[in-house]
C-alpha cells in the first residue's frame, strides 16, 4: 500500500515557484483512440514527463537546460521566447484505458495517444438466427 | 418638424450612438480595407517566437517551430536581413478525425530580422532540433570585437 502523501506547501511570496507556460494542443478522436498533440519546442524526448493520477494526465516539459546555459554566455538583441517550462494537465474520460496510454515526441511536438478501453469501441454486432 | 427627425428610428432606436457609430464603422472599414488584402499573403496568424544573441564571434538567431519537416523550411539572408519561412502541414491522417480541440497553428509563416552587424554570409549554419530552428551567422572580421594594445608614447 502506498503511504506516501504530497504536500505542496506555498512558503513566502510565491515568486521562487517555477513557472510554467500551457503548450497549445491539439485533440482528436479517431475510433480507436483519442490523440492529443502538444506543442513544446525545445523539449527533447528525455525532458518530458507525463504522469497519471487517478484520471488526471499531466504533462511536464523541460526545456534544454544546454540552450539557456549557452544564452547565459552571450546578449540577447531580441527576445521572444520565454525561458519556462511547459506544463497542462487533463482530466481523462473513463472511457480511456489508461494502462495502454503511450507519447512520442518528434521534434517539440508530444503525441499521447490515449485509447479507448474495448467496451466502448464502436464494433458490429452480428445478428444470430 | 424637428421633432420628427429626432425620432426617426435609424438615428435613435438602432444606433444609440447617433452618427458616431457610422464614423466609427467607417474608420474601421478604411483601415481594415488595406490589411485584408495584405491578409492573404502575409499574415496567417502564426508568428513563431524568435530570438536573437550575440557572442564574440556569431549572430544566432532561434525560432520555436515544432512539428516541421525539413524541407519545408526555408532559411535565407540577404542584404542584412535574416528571413525564415515555411510551413507546418496537418497530418494527413488526421483530417478525417474528429477534433475536438484545435490550438496549434498550421500553414505558413514568415519572420524576418535585420542584423545589426554584417556576416560572412556563404558560412550561416542552420539545425533544426527539438522543433527549435537555429541559425548561426559567423560575424564578418570587421564586426567582431577587437582589443587595442595601448603603447607608451
Amino acid at each position: 500500500m502506498n503511504t506516501q502523501v504530497k504536500t505542496e506547501r506555498h512558503h513566502g511570496t510565491g515568486l521562487e515557484e517555477p513557472k510554467y507556460m500551457v503548450p497549445k494542443v491539439d485533440i482528436f478522436e479517431t475510433g480507436d483512440e483519442y490523440l492529443l498533440q502538444a506543442d513544446m519546442p525545445g523539449v527533447g524526448k528525455d525532458g518530458i514527463q507525463i504522469s497519471l493520477d487517478s484520471n488526471e494526465l499531466t504533462i511536464v516539459g523541460h526545456r534544454t537546460a544546454s540552450r539557456e546555459k549557452a544564452a547565459a554566455s552571450c546578449t540577447y538583441l531580441h527576445r521572444e521566447s520565454a525561458p519556462v517550462n511547459f506544463r497542462r494537465a487533463f482530466v481523462l474520460d473513463p472511457i480511456i484505458d489508461t494502462n495502454r496510454i503511450t507519447a512520442e515526441m518528434d521534434q517539440g511536438v508530444l503525441t499521447v495517444h490515449l485509447p479507448k478501453a474495448e467496451k466502448v469501441k464502436p464494433r458490429l454486432i452480428p445478428v444470430t438466427d | 418638424m424637428t421633432l420628427t427627425t429626432l425620432n426617426r428610428p435609424s438615428l435613435w432606436t438602432s444606433r444609440p450612438f447617433g452618427e458616431f457609430g457610422d464614423l466609427q464603422d467607417e474608420i474601421d472599414r478604411l483601415l481594415d480595407e488595406p490589411l485584408a488584402e495584405l491578409h492573404g499573403e502575409f499574415f496567417t496568424g502564426w508568428a513563431p517566437p524568435m530570438d536573437l544573441v550575440e557572442d564574440a564571434d556569431n549572430l544566432v538567431a532561434t525560432l520555436e517551430v515544432p512539428g516541421l519537416k525539413k524541407e519545408d523550411i526555408q532559411v535565407r539572408v540577404e542584404d542584412g536581413v535574416l528571413s525564415i519561412s515555411g510551413e507546418r502541414k496537418q497530418d494527413e491522417k488526421l483530417e478525417k478525425a474528429q477534433a475536438h480541440r484545435t490550438e496549434r497553428f498550421y500553414g505558413k509563416f514568415h519572420r524576418a530580422i535585420c542584423l545589426p552587424k554584417p556576416v560572412k554570409v556563404d558560412a550561416v549554419k542552420a539545425t533544426y532540433r527539438d522543433g527549435v530552428l537555429t541559425v548561426t551567422m559567423p560575424k564578418t572580421e570587421e564586426a567582431k570585437p577587437k582589443q587595442i594594445e595601448v603603447r607608451m608614447g
